[in-house]
């Protein structure tokens, strides 16, 4: 337990945890953003990966990081507007189109990826993102290498939370948002145009789920690879529950699960030889679907998740 | 100026007339991707055509390929009526194949050894499928999400046991033990993989049919899917229902698996399903969650699968085409069935 404990309070660690929770963090933030406006985004295992691949690809052709980052961002945002296209436009089951939009969309990352890159022996890499620290910050002890010496994606990550949460609650937008999400027909009669909102609500979601892309393939890895999002999408929707469709508690949430996940890895590492490293790997899955029957029972969904709005049905 | 109306009943040939509409959808937007890779696309599609449906060795293949996505199309089906939102059918279909895998490793009589593999696989299915249900009606878990996580769990929990006490020690890799030779499925047809369990699917769709359209379990099973408050008011047991659905569910996709391994690849590997149980949802969905209608759809993806391969060799376009059209086809069979809801009408122009 010492050893655990003493692993725990590594400055390492820290860095590892705030690392693995960037990309869960703005995937959580875009689904969470969706959901407030009463559309769930099964799409976003598929979003994430092919905005990995056309951000992996517009930087290894261009040679621009923050190309690839606009790339991947924009490629979020195109698949946010399908599947609201399909479940806010049309009214089609947001179950189905998601699944039908991550099938689509990793299908045709694999097949971009293949067609531009052909088959290497060598996969190509692309020179990625590098740690970026922040004069005096970083000079605190522990806090400051493992917080403040990160990627700059990870800084967004950290001011996206903070700026999701004021955008939700304190403006003008964000309270469309939550009227649609919970009460579209009132939305509606206070003159929300509430297919607008919701079509704005998703397509800033597929970017932020852009963005979480950009981080996998760009920063934390230098390459696509086929496993690259390998479930991460479908744990952001369980933290979005987890979190109660709060920015706040959802980045705590990422943190949380990131927690679980620096730790398995350590503890693959620090030689438990005989137990399979698949038994940790599976750990953080396990623990999410454990932390959803705990909360699920008050979780609070937004009344409006998962209905479509028309204005003519009554 | 068109309007939408709402219609309250659709002709029969819809059934045929959407899936084909979807289906031609797909294929033209996809044919874009094909031009894209600078070949021909009447020449891609043509190959295509020819190595799944062009002769006899190659319809064998195609109905080999289409046996696990038969058994994962009924078990969405079945699941989906009843709004049990299922998308755990490729960790039960690995589940599946695990179970019987096992069973079949041990040495007994044939007919005995194949009997134990579907028992012992369609129970591995439901024990998984169980868990999805069990939390939502126990916890009200989402049951999206957790069938969803524990696909990756059953995935891990298979590499932990073909990269840990089931690996091959001989060559090293991660690959399980081979089942007896005695439980290997007959082949029906000398010279082709046909084997015991594609007639199995065959005969599983009439059955889970008649199951969903002529049983008391059936009508429960679409009653709750349809209206649970009428259900519940019926004196229905609505929980006791989604359970018995999911076992269902479960044990069909587990079924799946139990013929990859003892008709096609007689042991357990990490990449034993392609994700046939992800194609289900597609093959469901293409069926309008008609068990019959099932078989022609998973034909179809299966056609497409096999084709796609010998498309990639012959032009070049890479074979992951055949996962953008499954993608395509399931998103172009959402917009057609607004037609079973909806029809388009042509009113005076408005105001």
């Amino acid at each position: 337990m010492s050893v655990v404990l003493e692993q725990i309070f590594q400055v390492g660690f820290l860095a590892a945890i705030i690392r693995i929770a960037t990309p869960l963090a703005f995937a959580t933030l875009g689904e969470m953003f969706s959901e407030r406006a009463g559309v769930l985004n099964l799409g976003i295992e598929g979003i994430m990966l092919l905005s990995a691949m056309t951000g992996f690809t517009a930087t290894n052709l261009s040679g621009s990081l923050w190309l690839g980052v606009l790339a991947a961002v924009v490629t979020g945002a195109l698949m946010g507007a399908l599947h609201a296209l399909f479940t806010v436009a049309l009214g089609l089951s947001q179950h189905v189109c998601g699944i039908g939009v991550t099938l689509f969309s990793s299908g045709l990352a694999y097949f971009l990826y293949r067609l531009i890159f052909g088959q290497q022996s060598v996969p190509p890499s692309i020179k990625s993102f590098e740690t970026l620290p922040i004069p005096v910050l970083s000079d605190i002890p522990v806090l400051g290498p493992a917080v403040f010496n990160q990627f700059s994606l990870v800084y967004m990550a950290i001011l996206a939370v903070p700026l999701a949460a004021f955008v939700l609650y304190r403006t003008p937008w964000g309270l469309s948002v939550r009227m649609v999400g919970e009460n579209p027909r009132a939305a509606d009669s206070a003159g929300v145009g509430v297919i607008a909102t919701r079509f704005q609500a998703v397509i800033l979601g597929g970017a932020l789920m852009g963005l979480a892309g950009a981080f996998l393939s760009m920063a934390q890895f230098n390459a696509f690879t086929f496993g690259l999002v390998s479930g991460r999408g479908w744990v952001a929707i369980a933290l979005v529950v987890f979190g109660r469709w709060d920015p706040w508690r959802s980045a705590g949430a990422a943190l949380l699960f990131a927690f679980v996940d620096a730790l398995q890895l350590r503890m693959q590492a620090s030689g438990l030889g005989h137990i399979p490293y698949e038994a940790f790997l599976m750990l953080p899955f396990i623990f999410t679907i454990v932390a959803m029957a705990v909360m699920s029972r008050n979780a609070v969904a937004p009344s409006a998740l998962l209905k479509p709005f028309r204005r003519e049905e009554r | 100026m068109f309007r939408l109306e709402a219609r309250t009943n659709t002709p029969a040939w819809f059934n045929l007339a959407l899936p084909l509409l979807a289906i031609g959808a797909a294929l033209v937007l996809c044919s874009g991707l094909i031009a894209l890779a600078g070949a021909g696309v009447i020449e891609a599609y043509g190959v295509m055509f020819s190595a799944s449906l062009g002769d006899s060795y190659a319809i064998t293949e195609t109905l080999v390929r289409a046996t696990p996505m038969i058994f994962t199309g009924l078990a969405v089906a079945v699941a989906f009526r009843a709004k049990f939102w299922n998308i755990g059918a490729e960790g039960q279909l690995l589940a599946g194949a695990v179970a019987s895998c096992a069973v079949g490793a041990i040495p007994m009589p044939g007919p005995l050894a194949i009997l134990l593999m579907a028992v012992a696989g369609a129970a591995a299915g439901a024990a998984v499928a169980l868990v999805p249900a069990t939390l939502r009606v126990k916890f009200r878990v989402d049951d999206v999400v957790s069938s969803l996580l524990l696909n990756s769990v059953i995935f891990y929990a298979l590499m932990a046991l073909i990269e840990g006490p089931w690996k091959d020690s001989f060559s090293g890799y991660p690959i399980s033990p081979p089942i007896e030779d005695s439980a290997n499925f007959p082949v029906l047809l000398e010279g082709t993989r046909l084997h015991l369990g594609v007639v199995a699917a065959f005969l599983a769709a009439p059955v889970i049919w008649f199951l969903v359209m002529r049983t008391t379990l059936g009508f429960r099973i679409r009653i709750i899917g349809e209206n649970p408050e009428a259900a519940r008011y019926g004196g229905i047991h609505v929980e006791r229902v989604l359970i018995s659905t999911a076992l269902l569910s479960g044990a069909l996709a587990g079924l799946a698996g139990v013929g990859e391994v003892g008709g096609v690849h007689f042991q357990v590997m990490s990449d034993i399903s392609p994700g046939y149980g992800y194609s289900g949802i597609v093959v469901a969905m293409l069926a309008r969650l008609n068990p019959l209608g099932v078989v022609p759809a998973a034909l179809f993806l299966a056609a497409v699968m096999t084709g796609a391969e010998a498309m990639s060799r012959a032009t070049g376009v890479p074979a992951f085409l055949s996962d953008v059209i499954q993608g395509t086809a399931l998103l172009a069979m959402l917009v057609a069935l607004l037609f079973t809801a909806y029809r388009i009408r042509r009113v005076g122009t408005a105001k």
